[in-house]
């Protein structure tokens, strides 16, 4: 292979797999937010016809 | 649960991992394995990188945020996320069902002549001529090269019962549900795909021949990033290959807990498929190498890309390597998994929303669309004619139904709606990773004009060419049919009743409200 072709080879999978392995550090160090908005539970009601809560 | 309208809660992913290896599943697919390689080699080769990505960084991973934000916010398969958007919009959901009805009915095939040759390749069944074999014996083509008849209903049965298999699978798989059925799939085969093609790419680079495969691969023709057709090149491949913009993305996202993590995932998966993209690249043009050191003839006089790459060259460079059969049934194998899982995907999207619209069970849903799509799906593709038909609705559906899908979305929700700065707050709301103001300019500006442009230099390429120099008549109806089928369709979905849940709030609220505490404390 050609010196430029390996660098290149190179460049591309440190920059493509990289990226993969810095998002799934990055993800694992904060997988989920610590605070949320209010509301937003999970109970359903919109996917309901009937609400169940409120008897 | 004995109510007749009491319809069960909203399935949902058992967490991130589920998530992640499910887009995963339906963003790899037979176009990272086939269409990749070529079109880097073809675009500047090395240099080619560059354009593609920046392509991924402004426009691949702005879209997918599009996507998440609208299925997550929304809480809906396509049709019931723009409903949820604006009312009339409901029929650009529609549009994108029928994307995946058109696309589904054929992919189902090419999985099931991948299966095919997962079985040929224990014997090595083709022989000395792969050509042959594969429009001979395996399709039986009709009139081989394409040309009278057009369409036979000549069925062959070695291209029909595997396919009826793809098909019972597949439905068994969905109609198991989101958890049991589609996550459960995903992280068996992807884990699966992964292991099987990381074999066979290491395998491939220790091939007689095979440096110099990816000698041409990578060697950067610097020239080529003043060309503005490799930038389209570029943005095109990011584009079909992340499997955004026809409705998967929001349907999986509409799966997702509302108090889940969107956008960090969202960067794993993207970079996943890129990197599976690459690792395809890498071994395809190791075998190619090794194909064109054999019969002593340049990669550049090689099929390098499709359904050729897939069903000739690779049966015969499989024929030329020692311990041939476990290559090939390895490359075969990662075809039916990476291809499964993309099918599932697809096919998710037209269940959900029949699901929603017409208050159908789960069950009724799948089966009902399994029934009707898969007699379509033999009755087109099973057939002497199938190749011709698949390779044009293909090339119809890709290149103008989902740019014109994508450039529609950007038009109607972030231009005409005005949705981007709440679907930001959403997506920033919930995730870890907070998306910036950069993400305007991104769907509102590059993506749309990158693929206007592509639609409009794809369709006076077609009314200037017949495509494969088809007959005329032939592309009238299943070609320029099939995107017409497109907008009909949708039409025709958009009008009947809404029966399903209609009652929605959206969460988080936008704009979004003070907390009545620290508001009380201000006013003081």
């Amino acid at each position: 292979m050609s010196t430029e072709a390996v660098l290149m080879m190179i460049v591309a999978l440190v920059i493509v797999w990289g990226g993969l392995v810095v998002s799934i550090l990055a993800l694992r160090a904060r997988p989920e937010r610590a605070d949320y908005p209010a509301g937003g539970e999970d109970d359903h009601r919109e996917d309901t016809e009937i609400l169940r809560h409120d008897t | 649960m004995s109510a007749e309208h009491k319809a069960a809660p909203r399935e949902q992913f058992t967490g991130q991992v589920g998530f992640i290896l499910s887009a995963i599943g339906s963003a790899v697919g037979l176009g990272n394995i086939w269409r990749f390689p070529g079109v880097a080699y073809e675009n500047g080769g090395g240099a080619f990188m560059v354009p593609y990505l920046i392509a991924l960084l402004t426009a691949g991973i702005p879209i997918l945020f599009l996507d998440y934000a609208l299925g997550h916010r929304f809480r809906g398969g396509a049709p019931q996320a723009f409903r949820r958007v604006k009312g009339w919009l409901e029929s650009l959901g529609w549009f994108q069902v029928m994307i995946c009805i058109l696309i589904a009915v054929y992919y189902a095939a090419v999985v099931a002549w991948a299966g095919s040759f997962f079985v040929y390749s224990f014997g090595l069944d083709w022989g000395d001529d792969a050509a042959a074999f594969f429009v001979g014996e395996h399709l039986q083509l009709a009139d081989v090269g394409g040309a009278d008849p057009w369409l036979t209903f000549d069925f062959v049965a070695a291209v029909l019962i595997p396919l009826v298999i793809v098909w019972i699978a597949v439905i068994a798989v969905l109609a198991a549900g989101v958890v049991k059925g589609v996550q459960r799939a995903n992280v068996v085969f992807i884990p699966l795909l992964v292991v099987a093609f990381g074999i066979l790419v290491v395998r491939s680079l220790f091939l007689e021949g095979a440096i110099d495969g990816l000698n041409v691969l990578f060697t950067p023709d610097w020239s080529a990033l003043g060309d503005a057709d490799v930038w389209i090149a570029a943005y095109g491949q990011i584009f079909f290959s992340l499997s955004v913009a026809f409705g998967i993305m929001i349907t999986y996202s509409s799966y997702r807990a509302r108090k889940a993590n969107m956008t960090s995932p969202g960067l794993v998966v993207a970079f996943s498929n890129s990197g599976f993209e690459l690792l395809a690249g890498i071994g395809v043009f190791s075998a190619l190498g090794f194909l064109a050191s054999q019969e002593g003839v340049t990669v550049a006089d090689l099929n390098f890309q499709g359904v050729l790459l897939a069903f000739v060259t690779f049966p015969t460079i499989v024929s030329e390597m020692p311990g041939g059969a476990f290559f090939g049934a390895l490359f075969f194998g990662s075809l039916v998994m990476a291809g499964f899982t993309s099918l599932v995907s697809i096919l998710q999207v037209v269940s959900a929303a029949l699901q929603e619209k017409f208050a159908l069970s789960r069950r009724a849903a799948t089966l009902g669309m399994g029934l009707v799509l898969g007699a379509v799906s033999v009755l087109g593709f099973s057939t002497t004619t199938g190749l011709v038909l698949l390779d044009t609705v293909d090339a119809f559906v890709n290149n103008i139904g989902i740019v014109a899908s994508a450039v529609f979305m950007c038009v109607f929700v972030v231009w005409v709606y005005r949705k981007a700065p709440e679907l930001r707050y959403h997506l920033n709301a919930v995730s870890t990773t907070q998306v910036g103001r950069w993400w305007y300019a991104c769907v509102g500006v590059i993506v749309p004009v990158m693929l206007v442009v592509m639609l409009v230099q794809y369709v006076i390429l077609r009314i200037d060419e017949p495509y494969e120099g088809y007959d005329t008549t032939y592309l009238l109806y299943a070609g320029w049919g099939s995107v017409l089928l497109l907008f009909v369709g949708a039409i025709l979905f958009t009008l009947p009743r809404w029966r399903g849940a209609t009652a929605f709030t959206a969460w988080p609220t936008y704009p979004p409200t003070q907390d009545p505490a620290v508001m009380k404390e201000a006013s003081r």
